[in-house]
């Protein structure tokens, strides 16, 4: 605690020294934006017909489940209890955003994700259950809960469910994502988070990150298959980013005219703080190199016309950037919003550990986590096998 | 004063002014022991507190006073109630030089001199036990609420520790109690007001610049006091409907 | 199964997981909800219980004055008649509990009235407030003054009474409202 004070400059009301959020909280809404992002490019294929991005729609998938079995665990290792978390489920406090999230994310779990997943692997897991001769095969028997139907019927109904599915899962992404926005947006005592725009930029912003993310795993894996790059796919993957990318900015950019404008009591604080403490991660990563070069680079292919690598090569790049820009914006989002104090006469500084429950080691194993889920995903469930996965769909 | 002269004193004082039932309760509190509260009804009552800047000292007893009385940490920085010493540099109330070195729970060390055209004060802060309040909203699990009678309480065996309270409080009254790891904040003294007593902090204050109210009770001094004086409320912007009221609150005072 | 539900025997059974989960999270839910939750409010009801359950600290001045009855007398009319005891003799209710084994230790006056009186611009300007290395020296403050009542003379003087209060130290006679 001692090193918390020489760390306040000005006047912090005495229980506001110490950062309450984590950088396990900045993690948390990047998992679930990159699940929301993910699943509204499998979307994208499902509902509104791009054909042309069907090469990842299983992988998105399945990207989508990977990062949501993690999304809990910040969490669970942030709270002081985590053995009461269940409490959420047994008395949630509907007032509660954070309450209500509990629902959600069982909803979009098990309604959305895991239904329309198995729904578009059941004709392989029943496949696998009787070919595969290692011990899998238990899991794939499971897997097709005793019914072994392919038939043309049986899977014409499985289209229509996983569509309705689909269109039902949209905006249950949205929700999913918009409400840990609203986490914030609606908390009146913070002005740095108090706006109605908040679900909505953090929304894009989610949207944004999981493009990028299913757009560098498809280029990845297919890679590291040996197979060729669908360069047409990876082209719609990258418009789409780029507009996604276009609204997102807008409206962080009408949030801070806005500000700027009015100049309200908050406003002197503020931008002191994003002029000073918060200039690297907010100014520095989050908009020169994570919105501005991306933006730049993605619009440089849409206006020049490049060779096949050459626009691999920057869709690539944008995508890193990307992903660091939007992890840098929840970053300013969370530990900007403790950097000032509420009186607006000061402010202190986040002293990050690294082998806490809460420190920095902590939250590079959570993230190098849904990889080696999905590793394990991609192993049990291939997103690209057969050319008769790709004549179902387009039956 | 002798053995013989204290018991019949207190005997006959007990017998003289309790009945049964609130004299095995005195007792108890005597003892220090925990006790329920025989005859209390929340219904017939709706706390608040009065501060009055214009009369504190800045001595810092209500601050060592609520540390002791409900086993707060020591180390800071954790406090239920604190004391901020305001310094408003001449026509600058924007601008104003604010502390609170270890919350007031050593005094202030003289900082300022006189005579330079600012004006100082000190400004006693706790939980505003909002009766709109922000913190018992956010909660997920309903580990923090306003009782009957109008106080916020925590319940410490249902809390989470997520937080959330904390970053929905404007006055930053709530912390993580490292021990417990569950949000602790200001009670209002609840066990002791509840017994007739009044707070550790109203007790210990010298000056009586704070003084519990009970708005519900006609015969409560606060009724005249916000009758005849100029009160407000701290951020009554955020309109949390804050039952702590200040008279003497510069506008300097965030 | 397959024959009687068509081709969906498959999608009936997946209802089937889910509408069996929901009955299992209703059942659940009504055997782990704390008892006593809802009953006024979104809480648990025996956590207002547990709030009150809390030791004493601070006795308060009437049990003070049960044994110590004459103080308030000594008090009377003085610039301290409204401070209560424990503001300058600390938390006792162990003490008023227990007075034979649990005693009460006097403060040292020099560290407990500089608290209040030292002199300090944020104080206000009609409260009463000293320099104390000018006023006082080094000697303790109960030399000149009773603690309970300041500005009478003490029971054993070892200097001059106080000075007669001039038009600033009148202090707070019993406090305005």
């Amino acid at each position: 605690m001692e090193s918390i004070l020489h760390g306040v400059e000005g006047y912090m009301y005495p229980n506001e020294m110490e950062l309450q959020w984590s950088i396990l909280i900045v993690l948390y809404p990047y998992i679930t934006g990159l699940v929301a992002g993910a699943f509204i490019l499998a979307s994208l294929e499902r509902v509104f017909r791009v054909e042309s991005v069907r090469p990842t729609y299983r992988l998105a998938l399945l990207t989508a489940l990977a990062f949501l079995l993690v999304a809990p665990l910040p969490l669970q290792l942030h709270l002081g209890h985590p053995e009461r978390s269940v409490q959420m489920y047994l008395t949630p406090h509907t007032a509660s955003a954070m309450a209500m999230f509990g629902f959600v994310y069982l909803w979009y779990l098990m309604v959305v994700l895991l239904l329309e997943i198995w729904l578009d692997y059941r004709k392989d897991i029943v496949r696998l259950a009787g070919s595969t001769t290692s011990p899998l095969r238990h899991v794939y028997r499971v897997l097709t809960l005793g019914s072994r139907d392919v038939s043309e019927e049986a899977l014409r109904a499985d289209d229509r469910v996983g569509y309705v599915i689909t269109l039902v899962g949209i905006p249950s992404a949205f929700l999913l994502h918009g409400y840990v926005g609203f986490i914030f947006g609606s908390v009146k005592a913070n002005p740095w988070w108090s706006t109605p725009l908040m679900p909505i930029v953090f929304l894009f912003s989610a949207i944004v990150s999981g493009i990028a993310a299913v757009m560098l795993l498809y280029m990845a894996a297919t890679r590291m298959r040996g197979a060729e790059i669908d360069m047409r796919c990876v082209d719609t993957i990258a418009r789409y980013l780029f507009y996604a990318f276009i609204i997102d900015f807008s409206l962080e950019m009408l949030d801070l005219v806005h500000r700027i404008y009015e100049a309200d009591e908050s406003f002197h604080t503020l931008d002191f703080m994003v002029k000073t403490r918060l200039y690297l991660p907010h100014i520095i990563v989050q908009i020169v190199l994570g919105t501005l070069l991306p933006l730049g680079l993605l619009a440089l292919t849409q206006l020049v016309k490049l060779t096949d690598g050459a626009r691999r090569g920057t869709y690539a790049l944008a995508g890193v950037l990307t992903l660091i820009g939007i992890f840098a914006m929840r970053w300013n989002v969370v530990i900007g919003g403790q950097l000032f104090s509420k009186s607006f006469l000061g402010y202190t500084t986040y002293k990050m550990e690294f082998a806490s429950r809460e420190g920095l080691l902590a939250a590079i194993v959570l993230m190098i986590l849904p990889f080696l889920i999905l590793w394990a995903l991609v192993e049990l469930l291939p997103p690209w096998t057969d050319a008769t996965a790709e004549a179902r769909h387009q039956a | 004063m002798s053995t013989g002269r204290r018991e019949f004193l207190a005997r006959s004082g007990k017998l003289l002014f309790l009945t049964g039932a609130a004299q095995v309760a005195f007792d108890a509190v005597l003892r220090g022991e925990p006790t329920s509260a025989p005859n209390y009804q929340t219904a017939e009552h709706w706390w608040g507190m009065t501060i009055d800047v214009e009369k504190c000292i800045g001595c810092g007893n209500c601050v060592r006073a609520c540390k002791e009385e409900n086993d707060v940490p020591r180390e800071p920085y954790y406090f239920r109630t604190w004391v901020e010493r305001y310094h408003v540099p001449e026509g600058d109330a924007d601008s104003p030089q604010v502390d609170s070195p270890n919350g007031g729970y050593d005094g202030f060390p003289e900082r300022y001199r006189p005579g330079d055209g600012s004006k100082s004060f000190f400004v006693p802060k706790l939980c505003n036990h909002c009766a709109h309040s922000p913190c018992v909203q956010v909660c997920p699990v309903g580990a923090t609420f306003e009782s009957p009678d109008g106080v916020v309480l925590v319940d410490k065996t249902y809390c989470l520790g997520c937080r959330y309270c904390v970053q929905a409080c404007p006055y930053g009254c709530r912390f993580i109690d490292p021990r417990t790891r569950t949000v602790d904040k200001c009670s209002l003294c609840y066990h002791r007001i509840t017994k007739g007593l009044t707070t550790a902090c109203c007790e210990a204050c010298p000056t009586d610049a704070r003084v519990l109210g009970d708005l519900k009770n006609p015969k409560d001094p606060i009724h005249e006091f916000l009758r005849t004086h100029k009160v407000q409320v701290l951020k009554p912007q955020m309109a949390t409907g804050s039952k702590t009221y200040y008279n003497g609150l510069d506008g300097s005072v965030r | 199964m397959d024959g009687s539900f068509g081709h969906k025997g498959h999608l009936v059974r997946v209802a089937a997981l889910f509408a069996a989960s929901l009955v299992a999270f209703f059942v659940l839910r009504a055997l782990f909800v704390p008892a006593g939750f809802g009953l006024y409010g979104h809480y648990r009801a025996g956590a207002i219980e547990e709030n009150r359950l809390r030791p004493v600290a601070f006795a308060g001045r009437a049990a003070c004055v049960e044994c110590h009855s004459d103080v308030p007398d000594a008090m009377k009319g003085g610039p301290h008649e409204r401070v209560r005891c424990e503001a300058c003799h600390g938390p006792l209710a162990a003490h008023a509990g227990d007075p034979a084994e649990k005693k009460a230790v006097r403060p040292d006056s020099r560290v407990l009235c500089a608290r209040c009186h030292a002199a300090s611009v944020a104080r206000p300007a009609r409260f009463p407030q000293i320099d104390v290395a000018d006023h006082a020296g080094q000697e303790a403050c109960t030399t000149c003054h009773a603690a309970h009542n300041p500005l009478a003379p003490p029971a054993t003087s070892a200097g001059p009474a106080p000075p007669t209060p001039g038009p600033q130290g009148g202090g707070q006679k019993g406090g305005t409202r």
